[in-house]
């Protein structure tokens, strides 16, 4: 009795420790295993660090790093656009909660449906272009997404436009939990919406603001894939202009089967990672204090 | 209000304005996603951004009709279904025992599979590959269900337990003493309490696994297992030059999450917010 009792929560575990240990603990250890050996086919000698070694020496995967910490740019400009969208749609003026569900729009369609769109619309030829000739903002008509200079851009634009949903849900949800009496308070004082904004209501957003940074940072940084195959024509392009380390991992594994150097960036990504795990739950526990 | 409202009020053009604009931007895509795909091929080469002149139906028809868009979506959904089936089963009973049961290590598993929920993916895709290679699980249901099922694990054993704990313990413990079985605790007294918990969750895990690229091209290679997100990267190429067609196929791609949307909407906002923790 007491045995089956103790045993009980163990019993209850197991399904969900299977499933972990195999997806992720399998998946990780064997990921550290492989990134010291030259892998083919299932498996390798052991070759120490030549993997590393050779990554780092490439010039390929330099510009991937470069490109995903170019894209940590566009966290401030998110930022900027959800505090701005959110705290309008906080006055809840007429029909807020119909702009409420326009603007949450983006994040509903998947990445891939929408690249598909962007990438049309920004075509040399295309309707954006054509819409700025007619402007006469000619030089404004660039091309988008051929030109290796510009194209890595265009996807931030692409990544602003439906990541920047998400924050106007999480700071707007954050707002609402807010204590009226005291925001009320600071309206009869006669304080304009932009004192209002800067000096009560955002530093109370404090913790949700940092919490969409640091998830963002993750996003920028290892879950920008299905933007990049859609938008680069599955290759980064064009050229390289688009690469990043998440296709340049898809690449050495399925293009020109080296798993072994996949899984040297894999660790390598994961390391960076953890870091921002333990920085998540930092702010994520600071976050649960404010009450956010 | 009103005495302040002078200066709010002068605002409130303004506010709508930018609000109205956001508004545009955010549905512009889709807006020229749908009248492309109404416009014929000749119309389109000289008239990109205009309402299409006649709505032209042959598209839709085309990608509906003649493209595999049902089998890549049947695929997507199977796939959806079975891993959110699985991950859901699974966190729920391990979430009941962290949650309400005592043993030795509660708090360290908690917290490692909480931590898993950052862990990117891509990072554990190598070895899985190859191993999917070596049993021959690649482009196999049950060998993707498996995967997606792990990867939504963390969140759903988290969004779980967190919400369990709130459940009153007297529950518990009067089920207890009455010499209620767990599992039928579980089965009758937890899980019916749970259903806007289970309903937000079953938003989050299905619209992952349904939008999900990187798994679906790697493990999922072959043609008839493509899934819908995979299938639209194949689409786009064949049809790049016809635009219209491919608008429409998007059209029809989308639909079904749209719908949802509308439909279900208190729940996908609910459910973002909380899949925001992934």
């Amino acid at each position: 009795m007491t045995l089956s009792r103790k045993l009980t929560p163990y019993l209850y575990l197991a399904p969900m420790l299977a499933l972990l240990a195999f997806v992720f603990g399998f998946s990780i250890l064997r990921v550290f295993e492989f990134s010291f050996k030259m892998v083919r086919g299932i498996d390798g000698p052991w070759i120490g660090l030549r993997n590393y070694r050779l990554v780092l020496s490439q010039p390929l995967f330099w510009e991937s790093v470069r490109h995903n910490l170019l894209l940590l740019l566009a966290i401030p400009v998110m930022v900027a656009i959800a505090l701005l969208l959110s705290l309008l749609l906080y006055d809840r003026l007429r029909g807020w909660k119909v702009y409420r569900t326009i603007l949450f729009f983006p994040y509903i369609l998947a990445i891939p449906i929408i690249a598909v769109v962007m990438k049309q619309m920004f075509q040399f030829s295309g309707p954006v272009n054509e819409v700025l000739r007619w402007l006469s903002l000619d030089f404004m008509a660039l091309d988008w997404i051929g030109s290796t200079d510009v194209a890595l851009w265009t996807v931030m634009m692409l990544i602003i436009w439906r990541e920047s949903a998400l924050g106007v849900i999480l700071f707007l949800s954050r707002l609402l939990s807010l204590d009226e009496a005291l925001i009320e308070a600071a309206r009869l004082d006669g304080v304009t919406w932009w004192q209002r904004a800067w000096y009560v209501l955002i530093p109370q957003m404090r913790g949700v603001i940092e919490f969409y940074v640091v998830i963002s940072v993750i996003t920028m940084l290892s879950a920008v894939f299905a933007y990049i195959y859609m938008m680069g024509g599955g290759r980064g392009g064009p050229g390289t202009s688009t690469m990043v380390t998440e296709l340049y991992i898809y690449n050495a594994l399925t293009r020109t089967s080296l798993p072994g150097i996949a899984s040297a960036v894999s660790v390598m990504l994961f390391v960076v990672s953890l870091a921002l795990i333990y920085l998540l739950f930092v702010v994520r526990r600071r976050a649960a204090e404010d009450g956010a | 209000m009103s005495g302040t409202g002078t200066r709010m009020n002068t605002g409130h053009p303004l506010k709508q304005a930018v609000l109205i604009l956001a508004c545009i931007v955010a549905l512009l895509p889709s807006a020229f996603m749908l009248l492309t795909a109404l416009k014929s091929q000749q119309e389109y080469t000289f008239d990109k951004v205009g309402l299409p002149d006649a709505v032209v139906g042959d598209h839709f028809r085309a990608v509906l009709f003649d493209s595999p868009f049902f089998l890549w979506m049947l695929n997507s959904a199977i796939l959806a279904l079975g891993a959110v089936a699985l991950g859901t089963l699974v966190s729920c009973i391990g979430a009941y025992a962290i949650a309400k049961l005592e043993f030795r290590g509660r708090d360290t598993i908690f917290a490692i599979s909480t931590s898993l929920m950052a862990v990117p993916p891509v990072v554990m895709i190598v070895p899985l590959f190859v191993l999917y290679t070596q049993l021959g699980l690649i482009s196999t249901f049950p060998g993707a269900i498996v995967i997606y099922a792990g990867l939504i694990t963390p969140f759903s054993v988290y969004l779980l337990t967190t919400f369990f704990r709130t459940l009153p313990q007297e529950l518990f413990d009067a089920a207890r003493l009455d010499g209620v079985k767990h599992h039928q605790i579980l089965r009758h007294v937890v899980l019916p309490l749970s259903v806007p918990a289970l309903l937000t969750l079953v938003v989050v895990n299905a619209l992952f696994v349904w939008n999900d690229l990187l798994i679906a091209v790697i493990f999922l290679q072959e043609d008839a297992k493509r899934t819908l997100m995979a299938g639209i990267a194949v689409f786009q190429g064949r049809y790049n030059n016809q635009i219209p067609l491919s608008m429409a196929g998007m059209v029809v791609a989308s639909a079904p999450m749209v719908i949802l949307y509308i439909t279900f909407q208190r729940y996908f906002i609910r459910g973002l917010m909380a899949g925001a923790v992934k």
